[in-house]
């Protein structure tokens, strides 16, 4: 029954509709030119009645491609949510009235434009399948922990509350990791007054008594194959014991090292003894165990002691961090009332640049630090002088002079160094390592670098999470934090970007959820974000493939291995759905069922062309739907008009675009072709990562084709368009029109 | 709305900003019931009136985007909208929550065609714009709102261009007798995602933004930037609308101080540094910026963002906090008195327009919350067993960034299931 297609088209007459077209041509045209074997009109398509009236085709005239003909494919979703069908919408009214004046010379390209976005809907429909699951779905739903530290506890504790069974392997031979060393910690609750006990021991004795978690000392994962739901990790101690455990989800919690001093000289370290890191004096209060401090290199009683905060942090300098550790102004403050509350009369200088101590807490943490006698010292430290005791060289920026200081002991706030693995075939460069060359190539090569992996992922991109600026793991950064470029594995705490054990606590908990809903949707055959429940995925034509490798290549994911012909092998729930793979396939071999190069390219086909002499040209838009199509119909809300030769269709991705789509529309006869998508580069904004980046370098490629077809270059463009850009979009296609006037239109027509 | 179907297993949403948004998606997409309640007549909350976020410079309504097709997409997810939790009684696995809902005069047959909007001619207060501009009686807050249906206000009804609206309706979704309603709602946990409101700058005197016209707060600046906003997008002063392109940025405007916030509001140093951006992408190398900051809190990977606008020539910091504005009567420009306290020096710095970094509060007096909760001083909400089955997530429990907030309510989602797990466990 599901093979049998059957299309049903309804032609919605309101918003104005009936008004500004004629609906009987447009039946016409969806059972004439589309083929729909059922088209009926509606005055209120989205209402109860219209909603009954399709339902009722579909339960028993066996519809089961349901095409809608009236408002855009983003409006009145839960009304045309129906189900075991495909749906596909011809947007007549953001699409067609909503940007076309109403006037009677402008009527008959209007009417022109709604038939073509009938035709259109119904190629789509005709070519496309209903989404089933793959079957290759694994259901295990364990979540797998990489780090031990009170990340990793936390991320444990709060998914086994929730009734999920966690592994966590930790390299070390103890739980705790770098927080252990703490003697106290930052508070996590009001007043915000004190340093809080440290969490630690409690999280461990937890962790111990659940039997829910299963944890793995001294050990790593060197080797994780598979997908979300159905991961195999080889958890391997140090001695080479190997067993491997099946995991639905990964929490990469794998935290950081400290950064080294010994790249400080200027700072003394190393030299003179009294010159310590935060964590070393950590060590020095824990020894002292509430008592007075004492230094390392006479064990004297500490009575002066001065903090030097952004030591090697904040700077351009080669072997400094560029980044702020966020962390260590906190730290600081909590270090200095170890003094204070031990003896009020030791001198506690903290020289800072920025003190940043944000929110409630953080405020009241510092507030509390200034109640407690702790100076503040608004400085850049320029030195640290070896000698019987340290002296701090620095210029006071309050009182604007040179000055120096002697102290007992100085201590250095030197920040953080994500532990988050090594970088993938893609981020290095040429530069870095020659064999990116070659792989560019094509050629297959052993990637060499000198970083330890930390997961080990049998991916064909890399063996780790790609990384962003700083070597932290790269993740869409503000809207959606937890979304890394490997689906269904999250990193948690410092190896995301720097923080203290509290907001490390609270991150893991958070790539917890994160790791059990992509368990859980991957055992159900559901893409994650941005296509959230979306069952299509793509496969391929083995007879057709090349064994090209761009498809591997270029996924953002990385979720396509290859088998040892070099064919690809998709890992459903690996995958976005983006189709960044079919617009990389040269052979078109790569689809959706519900996405293909079918369904956009016999819609670009679909379209009616007049001939060279009606002057009327026809303007392909493939727009990306997540930020231009939504532009496109703002655009029309505001009911800014544009060309009525524009024929627009939304793709999941500019990445998706096969150059397929670009040749047969300019053989076709259509004048111009604009693409739009997102802003690419560093501050991406595609959903999917590289996929808008992608396009742009295929398509600057795309003026050889022009060339060899005789044609000017300025028929296709791409722009990179963000969801705001709601007066520039029918600019753009407007500009594309007076261009098509100039140039003249296509030869190509038939 | 009696077709609401909530049980103890069922998650509530107060909230229906970033944060509720993303713990309903979260907790939905792994099968939970959410119910999102939200006061305002589209979800979005404050970010659906950013113009840009820190530190990519992308735009909020992007993500909005997606997290509201999510949601349209989710039939675990029911939205109620111009909804306010007024009771909350019970405890965890077992809460009953009493809604108030407005009446919106608009139903769900409204397809968002916008003939109502084009028959009225009555004009109020724009919300959305902080009331810099006026909105017709029948609109839609803005041009991605969510539910995409149109509102009466309320001051509209009994007047003549209400009828006008409903005559003008062909779809019978205005509906001018929509009462106030009441409801209960089951629940097995609630989140907390009630946000934040923007400091009431009137309060902050000796910054004069109740008397100078050129005096205005950082979230009416993000609105002037909107090319669909108050002035089209353009830097002006509200004075006489001339362009501002001197224009300095007050950070801890309101925060950081016993008489006002005593905390530090966390998100305006970023903000303000992107909104310099703002000033330079209009105005290129005519742009004269001042930024008078106590400390530059651009913590961890923002400090990237804070050495770019550093570098900007046209960028210049002043290391104090301004003792008072004063108005030059003749041309409407704000002075700013006070010390630069990086060498002592006192100033009175002329500028065409002053935005008032103004500090977050959160949006719920912690006296006014409906359940026994744990809030601190400054009014967040704590994490505390004592809370039972109600948890905070994002702004609510602290000043955040979008970012972090979007993590804090990923983690409340988890605390939320969780419980209703528990639930479901016992009730077999």
């Amino acid at each position: 029954m599901a093979d049998e297609m059957k299309i049903g088209a309804y032609i919605c007459k309101g918003c104005g509709i009936g008004d500004r077209l004629d609906a009987g041509q447009l039946e016409t045209t969806a059972t004439r030119d589309g083929k729909a074997a059922i088209c009926q009109q509606h005055d209120f398509l989205c209402n109860e009645d219209g909603v009954k009236m399709i339902q009722a085709d579909i339960d028993n005239e066996g519809v089961n491609r349901v095409v809608i003909a009236g408002c855009s494919r983003r409006a009145k979703t839960e009304a045309f949510a129906f189900e075991n069908v495909t749906l596909h919408r011809a947007n007549l009214r953001e699409g067609v009235i909503w940007v076309r004046p109403d006037s009677d010379d402008q009527q008959e390209t209007t009417q022109e434009m709604a038939d073509d976005y009938i035709r259109m809907a119904c190629a789509e429909a005709k070519y496309s399948k209903i989404p089933e699951s793959s079957g290759q779905q694994g259901v295990n739903k364990n979540i797998l922990i990489v780090g031990g530290g009170v990340g990793g506890m936390t991320a444990a504790l709060e998914a086994s509350k929730a009734g999920y069974p966690c592994g966590i392997v930790e390299k070390s031979e103890t739980l705790g990791g770098a927080t252990a060393q703490l003697h106290k910690v930052i508070p996590t609750s009001a007043p915000f007054a004190d340093p809080a006990e440290n969490p630690v021991d409690a999280l461990v004795a937890a962790v111990e008594a659940d039997d829910n978690i299963t944890v793995y000392l001294n050990s790593t994962t060197t080797n994780i194959s598979g997908a979300p739901g159905r991961f195999a990790a080889d958890i391997s101690t140090e001695s080479g014991a190997t067993q491997t455990k099946e995991f639905g989800a990964i929490v990469q919690a794998s935290g950081f090292t400290p950064y080294d001093a010994n790249q400080l000289p200027e700072f003394a370290y190393g030299k003179n003894k009294d010159v310590v890191t935060q964590l070393e004096l950590e060590a020095l209060a824990k020894a002292a165990n509430g008592g007075a401090i004492k230094r390392p290199s006479d064990g004297k009683e500490v009575k002066s002691v001065v903090f030097v905060q952004c030591a090697g942090q904040r700077s351009k300098k080669e072997g400094h961090l560029e980044h702020c550790s966020g962390y260590c102004c906190s730290a600081s403050i909590k270090q200095a009332m170890y003094f204070k509350d031990q003896n009020a009369d030791v001198d506690t200088t903290i020289m800072y640049t920025d003190l940043r101590t944000p929110g409630a807490g953080g405020e009241n943490f510092y507030r509390s630090g200034q109640k407690k006698g702790v100076t503040f010292t608004k400085s850049v430290v320029n030195e640290v002088v070896d000698g019987a005791n340290p002296t701090v060289k620095f210029k006071d920026l309050i009182l604007n002079e040179e000055a120096e200081v002697e102290a007992d002991l100085v201590v250095l706030a030197t920040g953080m160094v994500p532990n988050s693995g090594q970088p993938t075939r893609a981020e290095l460069t040429i530069a870095e390592n020659e064999d990116a060359a070659a792989e560019k190539a094509g050629e297959e090569v052993e990637i060499r670098v000198d970083v330890e992996s930390i997961l080990n992922l049998d991916y064909r991109q890399g063996k780790d999470v790609p990384h962003m600026a700083n070597g932290f793991a790269d993740s869409h950064f503000i809207c959606f934090p937890y979304e890394t470029q490997r689906t269904g594995i999250y990193t948690a705490g410092p190896t995301r970007r720097p923080m203290d054990a509290k907001q490390a606590m609270d991150d893991a908990m958070g790539a917890a959820m994160r790791a059990i809903g992509e368990a859980e949707n991957a055992g159900l055959g559901k893409a994650a974000h941005p296509r959230s429940g979306d069952l299509s995925f793509p496969s391929f034509r083995k007879e057709g493939c090349t064994q090209c490798k761009r498809c591997t290549v270029e996924c953002p994911f990385g979720a396509i291995n290859e088998d040892e012909e070099g064919y690809p092998v998709y890992n459903e729930s690996r995958c976005r759905r983006c189709g960044t793979c079919m617009g990389a396939c040269p052979v078109r071999v790569i689809s959706f069922e519900n996405y293909s190069v079918d369904t956009v390219g016999q819609q670009l086909k679909a379209v009616d062309i007049p001939d060279e002499f009606e002057e009327k040209p026809r303007i392909l838009v493939l727009a990306c739907e997540n930020d231009a199509y939504p532009a496109l119909d703002m655009a029309a809300q505001n009911k800014l008009e544009y060309s009525a030769f524009t024929r627009i269709i939304p793709v999941r991705c500019l990445g998706s675009t096969s150059l397929s789509w670009i040749t047969d529309s300019m053989n076709s006869g259509f004048d111009g072709i604009v693409l739009m998508g997102c802003p690419s580069g560093d501050n991406y904004q595609c959903h999917f990562v590289k996929g808008s980046g992608t396009a742009q370098e295929r398509m600057s490629k795309v003026g050889d084709t022009l060339e060899s077809l005789s044609l000017e270059k300025e028929r296709v463009q791409t722009h990179e368009i963000s969801i705001t850009d709601i007066h520039k979009v029918p600019q753009i296609i407007n500009d594309m029109a007076d261009t098509i006037e100039q140039i003249g239109m296509s030869p190509f027509k038939f | 709305m009696s077709e609401i179907v909530a049980t103890n297993q069922t998650i509530l949403v107060v909230g229906g900003g970033i944060s509720g948004m993303t713990a309903a998606i979260e907790a939905a997409e792994v099968g939970k019931q959410v119910i999102v309640i939200e006061k305002r007549a589209s979800i979005g909350g404050r970010v659906s009136q950013l113009y840009k976020y820190f530190p990519k410079l992308c735009f909020p309504t992007c993500g909005l985007e997606i997290n509201q097709r999510r949601m349209n997409a989710n039939k675990n997810i029911t939205v109620v909208t111009m909804a306010e939790v007024t009771g909350l009684q019970g405890e965890a696995g077992n809460y009953t929550a009493t809604v108030k809902i407005s009446p919106r005069y608009v139903n769900a047959n409204c397809t968002a065609c916008g003939a109502c909007g084009d028959a009225v001619e009555s004009e109020f207060d724009n919300e959305f714009n902080y009331n810099m501009d006026k909105r017709k009686g029948a609109y839609l807050p803005y041009n991605l709102a969510q539910p995409q249906r149109y509102v009466i206000d309320p001051q509209m009804i009994g007047t003549d261009d209400a009828q006008k609206a409903k005559d003008a309706c062909k779809f019978d979704a205005v509906d001018l007798d929509m009462q106030e309603e009441t409801i209960e709602l089951k629940a097995g946990a609630v989140i907390y995602a009630t946000g934040w409101r923007p400091y009431d700058a009137n309060k902050i005197q000796p910054y004069g933004y109740d008397r100078i016209d050129n005096v205005i707060t950082s979230v009416e600046f993000e609105r002037m930037m909107d090319p669909f906003g108050p002035t089209g997008g353009k830097i002006q002063r509200p004075s006489d609308g001339a362009e501002a392109k001197n224009v300095a940025f007050i950070q801890c405007a309101g925060s950081r101080d016993r008489n006002y916030l005593k905390h530090c509001s966390r998100i305006c140093c970023m903000a303000s540094l992107k909104q310099t951006t703002y000033v330079s992408e209009q105005f290129g190398d005519d742009a004269d910026v001042s930024v008078y900051y106590i400390d530059i809190r651009a913590i961890d990977r923002f400090d990237d963002f804070y050495q770019k606008v550093k570098d900007n020539e046209n960028v210049k910091f002043v290391k104090s906090k301004v003792a008072n504005i004063v108005e030059n009567k003749e041309n409407g420009n704000p002075t700013l008195h006070g010390v630069d306290t990086e060498g002592y020096n006192r100033y009175a710095n002329e500028h065409d327009l002053v935005v008032l970094a103004v500090g977050m509060e959160p949006s719920v007096d912690k006296d006014t919350f409906p359940v026994e909760i744990k809030v601190n001083d400054e009014g967040f909400i704590e994490h505390d067993e004592a809370n039972g089955g109600v948890f905070a997530a994002g702004c609510s429990s602290d000043a955040l960034d979008v970012n972090r907030a979007v993590q804090h309510a990923t983690a409340s989602a988890l605390r939320a299931i969780q419980v209703v797990n528990r639930v479901a466990k016992a009730e077999g």
